[in-house]
């Protein structure tokens, strides 16, 4: 009984956020703002998989900008190489090359560059390639029992390393600028203001898709030896689960969200750089998914638009109060909300909103007791 | 031969980089025995570290400043009243911070790593609006400028060896402080059992805030020698804190020895490096290789041998 009437909240739930988001927004927005929102949702694909890795696994990486940043970088490789044809690149020294790169004297196109002329490669590698570098990282950490702060701290020193290694090697990844200058998805203008707004749809379909997925994952079992793992990890160790293999796989499963999300950054925004790869945009994307509550799929999505909203905002008025105003929220929602906006709503909302979508739960002790008989 | 140097010329190299690595050396030493005593005693990640070590580096500043303006005689002296006051001004803010927020927050790691970033944002700006957004830079005394030669391809700037120095005596102090004291001994009571620590006595919330403000004030130290090698700029500590947490971690969180030995290696091989390599490549091969060790042996270095 209470499953379903859960269902059929949830489904409600799913609806206002497709109807604010598909409907309210694009008719009350103008096309600017709106891609403004598109790019907002993007960092939300990050804070669904946070949701997983450290609400539900209590798993903190602080290097979720990698695969963001990876996602990102591989859809800007292959429009990168479609804006440089060598009819468009005739005034070049060499051609058919990205142009930062005949600006470092650089000659020939290099060996990882080559499949990203391909667009299926390209769409696969969105994914793919965060998720290899994940499997890496987990595998030789996790196996060796590294969590907690190191693994934080880790995840941070390569997010770091990333940086300093884009940055670095100007002529293969653009340096600082990062790859600018990206026009044309297979030869569909993606800068136009129609296919901004067709872009924002897809953005949120897929966001959907991966929201399904994430909240297919908590449902299952696998959800419930994620929850047991963070509460007390060596039972579950002693019960005979391969906790390494668990966190590997939600952590990879996160990884290939944060890769999707960049790309359709990328795509909405028209350019990649390393500043969004490196320490402080992680951080902040643990932020957004603590501000809307490390445990709700749901409320991390309105947590990073209303952070990056509230960003947008202050940047535009007064950007010293900004730094400001972001410290104080990270010490905020530590200290006083630990479990974000998510938790008021379920102290103050939810009663109200269960006891109008029916009063068939009289008895929500008794209704959980028998919902955990029936499932063993 | 090799690379086209000659073997006297990789000496010379090696000498000469090798001492500029030890004003590396020992910022990220003092930085690093902060972070340790703070990580490695109290378990508490403080990602403002880095703008602890740039609040030592304004105050260096502000005393190069306020010597040369009122008190030009006594310029030359400046340097070593600047280090009490970037030990002080630090440490007390330290355990202001320490009782304001950090102590609500013991049990639970994580959760201090993310509020201790907001601190740090918060400093940055509250550093802009304070200092200016600009870049500045200490003027050094006469006397601390220059080198001395060792040989005719070997020179070694004085205010290298004044820091090392500095570097010297705070860690022999910290050392003592923490092992061959009393109230070394009821820091690392509370560490191992605070229940009982309290227990037989001791006032642990007073050790826990007198040690957090230790560590914020060596802190203020490295940013005192920061000033030799770097600008300082309000986000300058940022650069520097995940580096020094690779120290810490890669030397072992609980080591002294380890800290040291960590430190001295990193900021070596780096400094070598970079006379070959960018120092872009330099950094990112130290730092890929010190986390590939850490994934290899997560304990670090050197490891306590500690019942738990």
């Amino acid at each position: 009984m209470k499953s379903l009437l859960r269902d059929r909240k949830t489904a409600l739930f799913v609806l206002v956020l497709v109807a604010i988001l598909a409907v309210i927004l694009p008719l009350v927005l103008e096309p600017f703002r709106l891609n403004l929102v598109g790019k907002y949702l993007t960092y939300a694909f990050v804070a669904l998989g946070l949701v997983l890795c450290w609400g539900d696994a209590g798993i903190l990486s602080l290097g979720q900008g990698i695969f963001f940043g990876l996602g990102g970088y591989c859809m800007a490789m292959f429009l990168k190489l479609q804006a440089s044809t060598p009819e468009a690149t005739k005034i070049q020294s060499t051609p058919g090359i990205p142009d930062f790169m005949d600006w470092n004297q650089i000659t020939t196109l290099p060996w990882f560059w080559q499949p990203f002329h391909s667009l299926a490669f390209s769409i696969v590698a969105v994914a793919a390639v965060p998720m290899l570098l994940a499997l890496i990282i987990g595998l030789s950490m996790f196996k060796r029992r590294v969590g907690g702060t190191y693994f934080a701290i880790i995840t941070q020193a390569i997010a770091s390393i990333l940086t300093i290694l884009i940055i670095g090697q100007q002529g293969y990844t653009g340096g600082v600028n990062g790859i600018t200058d990206l026009r044309t998805l297979n030869g569909w203008d993606i800068r136009t203001d129609h296919a901004k707004l067709i872009l924002y749809f897809v953005t949120i379909a897929l966001l959907l898709v991966c929201l399904g997925g994430a909240h297919f994952i908590r449902c299952s079992k696998l959800g419930r030896i994620l929850v047991a793992m963070r509460e007390r990890e060596d039972r579950v160790r002693f019960s005979g689960y391969d906790v390494a293999s668990f966190k590997t796989f939600v952590f990879c499963f996160a990884a290939a969200m944060a890769g999707i999300g960049g790309a359709m950054f990328t795509l909405q925004v028209g350019f990649m750089s390393p500043s969004f790869v490196g320490i402080v945009p992680s951080i902040e994307m643990v932020i957004y998914c603590a501000v809307g509550g490390r445990t709700s799929l749901l409320g991390v999505i309105y947590g990073t638009l209303l952070v990056n909203w509230a960003r947008t905002s202050f940047s535009e008025t007064m950007p010293q109060v900004w730094m400001f105003a972001m410290g104080a929220l990270f010490v905020f929602i530590v200290v006083v909300l630990p479990g974000g906006l998510a938790s008021l709503y379920r102290t103050y909302l939810d009663p109200y909103i269960s006891r109008l979508l029916g009063s068939s739960s009289k008895a929500p002790v008794h209704a959980g007791r028998e919902a955990d008989h029936a499932n063993g | 031969m090799l690379m086209g140097y000659s073997f006297s010329d990789l000496g010379s190299i090696l000498v000469m980089q090798g001492f500029a690595g030890l004003i590396m050396f020992s910022v990220y030493l003092l930085m690093a025995l902060g972070l340790a005593i703070i990580f490695g005693q109290m378990g508490v990640i403080n990602m403002a570290h880095g703008e602890f070590m740039i609040l030592g580096a304004y105050m260096t500043y502000e005393c190069s400043r306020l010597f040369s303006a009122y008190m030009p005689g006594l310029f030359s002296l400046y340097f070593f009243v600047a280090i009490i006051v970037s030990f002080i001004v630090p440490g007390l803010l330290g355990m202001a911070l320490e009782w304001s927020l950090i102590r609500f927050l013991y049990k639970r790691p994580l959760d201090t790593l993310l509020a201790t970033w907001g601190i740090s944002l918060m400093l940055q700006q509250a550093y802009r609006s304070i200092f200016g957004a600009r870049e500045v830079g200490v003027n050094l005394p006469e006397w601390m400028m220059g080198s001395t030669h060792l040989s005719d391809s070997i020179e070694i700037p004085i205010n290298g060896i004044i820091v090392m120095g500095m570097t010297l005596v705070i860690t022999a102090g910290v050392y003592l402080l923490l092992f061959r004291s009393g109230w070394g001994k009821q820091v690392r009571a509370v560490m191992q059992n605070r229940a009982m620590a309290g227990a037989v006595g001791i006032n642990t919330e007073r050790v826990d805030r007198m040690t957090f403000g230790l560590g914020c004030g060596i802190a203020g130290v490295a940013g005192a020698a920061f000033t030799m090698i770097g600008s300082t700029s309000p986000t300058a500590g940022q650069l520097y804190i995940v580096d020094t947490f690779l120290v810490v971690a890669f030397g072992g969180a609980q080591s002294l020895t380890g800290t040291i030995a960590s430190a001295f290696s990193i900021s070596q091989t780096r400094s070598i490096l970079e006379f070959f390599l960018s120092g872009s490549m330099a950094q990112v091969i130290v730092l890929l290789s010190v986390v590939i060790i850490l994934m290899l042996r997560p304990q670090g270095l050197f490891v306590l041998k500690v019942r738990r």
